[in-house]
């Protein structure tokens, strides 16, 4: 220690035009969603889920079964890999809290809606395309299974004969007569097949706002098993007349509709359309993720 | 530079940090100096944006941290070590980083070289000692070269080689004109590490000054005197070997004698005192509330 104080060099950082915004923010999202092991593994999970419950589904129908929805039948898988899909929506936030990565997150980019912005969107897009690439690799390979379990003479010639009158049928008869399986070119098969997609998708960005207010992980996949399990066992405890009133706006429910080519089974009861019902799960997870932005503005990190 | 300006957090009704105002100059090494849970971290993390003062302000070059337009290039901070998620590499969170500030690729292999951990810059950070985690945190401060650096208790948990590392490193980054602010609850390690320091206990400010002067200080005892004849006194006093400093209340502070020595000198010369306080020293006072942290720590 010297008790003359010497003037100290002066110090000045290199700065580049502009500063930190969206772009940089979502480069960053984007190496961290692939730089851990978990995104690729429940993704995969995810997968295994979607198309493996949809081959046992369809892969498990007898001739003589008259299969009221076969789109939806193939999709099915779709409400086992929301869960698990739901659970990486949780940990791309939630993680970053159980780690104390937060910290450093906030530290390189302190402007809080501009991370919860940049994760949204990278979290989206990927959610998006793996979801559709999940929807129709399920739906390809369910229709394949349907249709390679039914004898396609008979039908396909009544079928023809339907045809030729132009007489209008139920969608139920439809399906039996193209041989139990169905095709993105009949009715409403390709907006289910999308759907069932988008649906998927959409739960993974609820579950991603469900963490950001939660900030726990256990307790946030618990809330968001809640809201896509319990909370449909307990509106059917209801009385009918309140549940018919109520389970149209079930996430579960409007996911139903959406993957299916006419229209939720009938043990729904009264549903709304596909895409009314879409727009109000997208209302629902704009809500909860600006809800957690609120959240993550206000607290300390 | 670092400002603080009647910085206070509280956490439900506990107060964490009160009321507290210092300077922290670019081209020296500052110490954080207070004892554990006396509000050094909460402080930091005001700085950095990532708590927010109940009242008062803090600013970082001028700037509040969340106004910084390339933070990471301009403040580099080692909060806490390991604070980075398990499954991740070394590499990959200097990477996310790196990418978030657009610091150039090649500087995250120059950090960790930097910083000794190139050999396991691939292994997940899960892996890592307390050490590596806490060279990795330092590595990150360090990656957009910023002119103002914060280390929160740096030398936890590294061995004598690494503890001599980070001196050094502190006292060089320094030298190159950077503002280094370092915080410790260990007196000694601060006398080593720092030129100057700011000394915190339960949230409050104790003292804002140079090593030097606080280890002068600290080593003597002072008597806080109120007479209505201090010119009198005062002479007494410098004639029996003390010194006497005039307060600006009109009390004065005596040093190098006793509170009993003034006493009985003033009552040989019946000079009437008005108050007569031993004044504990600043090293008294910081183990006073170290104790009281220790204690409070015993109890939980």
């Amino acid at each position: 220690m010297t008790a003359v104080v010497e003037a100290p060099a002066s110090f000045e950082a290199e700065l580049p035009t502009g500063r930190v915004g969206l772009r940089r923010a979502m480069a960053a999202e984007w190496t961290k969603l692939w730089s851990v092991r978990s995104t690729m593994w429940t993704l995969v999970a995810t997968g295994l889920a979607v198309v493996g419950l949809c081959a046992l589904s369809t892969g498990t129908v007898s001739p003589s079964d008259i299969i009221d929805d076969p789109t939806r039948r193939s999709l099915i898988g779709i409400f086992l890999g929301q869960l698990i899909f739901g659970v990486l929506g949780v940990l791309v936030m939630s993680a970053e809290y159980g780690t104390g990565t937060i910290r450093a997150t906030l530290s390189a980019v302190p402007r809080r809606p501009l991370v919860l912005t940049a994760k949204v969107l990278v979290f989206g897009v990927v959610a998006v395309v793996v979801s559709e690439i999940l929807a129709f690799s399920a739906f390809a390979l369910g229709q394949a299974l349907l249709s390679a379990k039914h004898a396609v003479g008979t039908s396909a010639a009544v079928a023809q004969r339907v045809q030729q009158l132009g007489v209008k049928v139920p969608h139920n008869v439809q399906a039996v007569l193209s041989g139990g399986s169905a095709s993105l070119g009949q009715s409403g098969v390709l907006r289910a097949v999308v759907g069932g997609g988008l649906y998927l998708a959409v739960l993974g960005l609820l579950a991603l706002g469900l963490a950001t207010i939660i900030r726990h992980t256990a307790g946030a996949i618990s809330t968001f098993v809640g809201v896509v399990l319990v909370l449909p066992l307990i509106v059917q405890a209801l009385p009918i007349s309140i549940s018919n009133a109520v389970a149209r706006y079930l996430p579960a429910n409007i996911g139903l509709v959406m993957f299916s080519t006419h229209g939720a089974p009938d043990r729904v009861g009264p549903a709304f359309s596909p895409w009314t019902g879409f727009a109000l799960l997208v209302l629902y997870t704009v809500v909860t993720l600006g809800l957690g932005c609120w959240v993550l503005v206000r607290r300390d990190a | 530079m670092i400002e603080a300006r009647g910085l206070s957090k509280r956490f439900g009704n506990v107060v964490a940090v009160d009321d507290l105002s210092f300077d922290v100059r670019p081209g020296t090494v500052t110490g954080f100096l207070g004892p554990n849970g006396s509000g050094k971290s909460t402080t930091m993390r005001m700085i950095m944006g990532l708590d927010s003062p109940a009242s008062g302000s803090v600013t970082v070059l001028g700037r509040r941290y969340h106004d910084l337009p390339w933070p990471l290039r301009e403040v580099g901070g080692l909060l806490e070590a390991k604070a980075i998620h398990p499954g991740r590499s070394a590499r990959a969170h200097l990477l996310t980083l790196a990418r978030s500030n657009a610091i150039a690729r090649p500087r995250v292999d120059e950090v960790l070289e930097l910083v000794g951990l190139t050999s396991v810059a691939g292994k997940r950070v899960g892996k890592f000692s307390l050490g590596m985690g806490q060279r990795l945190g330092i590595a990150a401060a360090l990656l957009g070269d910023p002119g103002v650096l914060l280390f929160d208790e740096p030398v936890n948990g590294l061995d004598p080689e690494g503890i001599r590392w980070v001196r050094t490193l502190c006292k060089r980054l320094a030298g190159e004109g950077r503002t280094v602010f370092v915080s410790s609850h260990l007196m000694a390690e601060m006398a080593l590490i720092a030129d100057h320091l700011v000394v915190i206990g339960k949230g409050k400010l104790i003292a804002e000054t140079s090593v030097a002067d606080f280890v002068a200080r600290s080593s003597r005892q002072s008597v806080k005197v109120r007479t209505p004849a201090p010119h009198q006194l005062s002479d007494a006093v410098t004639n029996a070997g003390g010194t006497v400093i005039a307060d600006p209340d009109g009390s004065m502070t005596v040093t190098g004698l006793s509170a009993p020595e003034v006493g009985d000198l003033a009552a040989e010369m019946s000079i009437a005192l008005h108050e007569l306080t031993p004044v504990a020293s600043l090293e008294d006072a910081f183990m006073e509330l170290t104790d009281e942290a220790v204690e409070f720590r015993g109890g939980s």
